[in-house]
């Protein structure tokens, strides 16, 4: 009976320090400023249509490019790093070590302009975002999709091989395609993550076609002095992200179902 | 390498060796579909296989028999290199598989191997897993493939399965879709791994009956396994392994009915008696 009661109080106290919260950041907040910054209707009337013909796809274009790439590579890199050939492990550990120990955004700067500055090269903004997203997202990648082939069960290989595969064919055939299906989640994962980091494009001189989400969110910041584009952005970016999450957490069910 | 690359391959004739029972022609020249000699194998410090020989004449079905760890499984893992032999020779097919200077993998695709697990290809259907390997090995057009393949399973019964996942079949299904898939190859001779230790009892009976009608078809056939039903029925002669070495060998009456030797006798009280089978099955494979 006491320790029900003793439950009992405890929540109480729980709502109301809630409410007590919500209830002094209601009387103290001013609505009317609040309103202005974060949901000015005309500025938000504004954005439109470019924040969806211009940003939004420029930012989708970005992250699969970067994925594209990076996935590629980091198939390359998983096959490397499971080499019987001890350079190639090596190398891609030290790819892997290195790019995933390394900040993008230090990687945005390298290809965007290090690389352009240092060989007097000018290289499309296109291959700067896919390289660098692509760098970055392979060394991720790559540690998952072996992860992915090492939990093909042994057996597969063999079954393979008592068949007369050789064992690229195996591998090709048997083995990678049954890894894409265990690391399938994972990998949607990281599309949410390249989708997030593709943000860091803002930094690249783009001309306007080539804005994304968050550097078209912050040329409108400066040119209406309202945080709604930035809301707006925000809300695009999450209209990627949620389904995608969504669809990561359908895969591990469906995946979970399967075993 | 001298050999026609195609010669006893191509599609089984539905039923069109069945009974004919004579020794198939892929024996050509030698009677020994496998010879093995002077065969030892260790892993690490572990002797597991300790001076092996053994023939298997073509058309002629064999039983390995004996305890869990006896090594039956690797020496019938020797005989397609899938574990590498640590000396002696091992022959098959007309081929020194043993001889680093031979294509492993065109001496494979002769061999067909029949797993305790199945290891069937669980990403496609069972039309796929009869196909891919005919089609990537084989160089066989979809057409021919398919062809081949649904002969295959209508000879383990499966015809209306061609489309289901191994995910979607029993075990004994799953076993005879991999007996389908090794026979798609057109091998000359199939080993088999204990193939109905991981299966409910209920469902061992189909698979054992498969490849009762591929021994009667003259299929040479090794095979590891537990039933000694099988073995009595089935198999021209039966060899009895312990402790990396073969204890005794002979025609099937002899070896499980009048076993010569101690160890023998042992071996087959424990696994014809019930109460001290039941202790057996709980030992790992």
């Amino acid at each position: 009976m006491r320790r029900r009661n003793r439950t009992r109080l405890i929540r109480t106290v729980q709502y109301g320090v809630l409410v007590a919260a919500v209830l002094a950041f209601a009387l103290a907040a001013d609505w009317g400023e609040l309103r202005r910054a974060f949901f000015d209707l005309g500025v938000a009337r504004a954005q439109f249509p470019e924040v969806v013909v211009t940003a939004l796809v420029n930012t989708v274009v970005y992250t699969m490019i970067g994925f594209g790439f990076g996935l590629a590579l980091g198939l390359l890199l998983a096959l490397m790093r499971l080499s019987r050939v001890p350079p190639y492990r090596w190398l891609a550990v030290g790819y892997i070590e290195f790019f995933r120990g390394i900040p993008a955004l230090l990687v945005f700067i390298a290809l965007g302009f290090g690389v352009p500055l240092a060989f007097q090269v000018s290289i499309n903004q296109y291959v700067t975002v896919m390289l660098a997203l692509g760098l970055v997202g392979a060394a991720y990648m790559a540690e998952t999709i072996r992860a992915g082939i090492q939990a093909v069960p042994k057996g597969q290989t063999e079954a393979a091989r008592s068949l007369g595969m050789s064992q690229s064919r195996a591998m090709v055939s048997i083995v990678i395609p049954q890894a894409f299906r265990i690391v399938l989640p994972p990998l949607a994962n990281e599309l949410i993550l390249l989708t997030k980091d593709s943000s860091l494009v803002y930094l690249l001189g783009l001309s306007m076609d080539q804005y994304e989400l968050t550097k078209f969110g912050r040329d409108a910041l400066n040119q209406h002095h309202s945080l709604t584009p930035i809301l707006i952005a925000g809300l695009f970016y999450l209209a990627l992200t949620l389904p995608l999450g969504h669809l990561v957490r359908r895969l591990e069910a469906r995946t979970a179902r399967a075993r | 390498m001298n050999r026609n690359e195609n010669d006893g391959g191509g599609a089984p004739e539905d039923g069109g060796r069945r009974g004919d029972g004579g020794v198939p022609e892929h024996g050509a020249g030698t009677s020994a579909a496998i010879e093995v000699t002077g065969l030892h194998k260790s892993f690490g410090d572990l002797e597991v296989l300790k001076g092996i020989d053994i023939t298997v004449r073509g058309g002629e079905v064999v039983c390995v028999i004996g305890p869990s760890g006896s090594g039956k499984s690797t020496l019938l893992r020797c005989v397609n290199l899938l574990e590498e032999p640590t000396s002696g020779t091992v022959r098959v097919a007309g081929f020194e598989v043993t001889d680093p200077e031979v294509d492993i993998d065109r001496v494979r695709r002769r061999i067909g191997m029949v797993f305790q697990a199945f290891n069937l290809f669980p990403h496609l259907t069972t039309l796929g897993n009869l196909t891919l390997p005919q089609r990537r090995v084989l160089g066989r057009g979809r057409a021919e493939a398919e062809e081949v393949a649904r002969g295959n399973l209508r000879r383990v019964g499966l015809t209306d399965k061609e489309s289901s996942y191994p995910a979607q079949l029993s075990g004994g299904q799953q076993q005879r879709v991999a007996i389908a898939r090794a026979l798609s190859m057109g091998p000359e001779l199939m080993l088999f791994d204990e193939p109905t230790s991981a299966l409910d009892p209920e469902l061992v009976g189909d698979v054992l009956a498969v490849m009762r009608r591929l021994a009667q078809e003259g299929m040479t056939m090794l095979v590891v396994t537990h039933e000694m039903s099988f073995a009595r029925e089935v198999a021209d002669r039966v060899v009895f392994m312990d402790a990396g070495a073969i204890v005794e060998e002979g025609p099937p009456e002899q070896v499980v009915g009048e076993p010569q030797q101690a160890r023998t006798r042992a071996f087959l009280a424990r696994v014809l008696d019930p109460a001290a089978a039941d202790v057996l099955e709980q030992e790992p494979g």
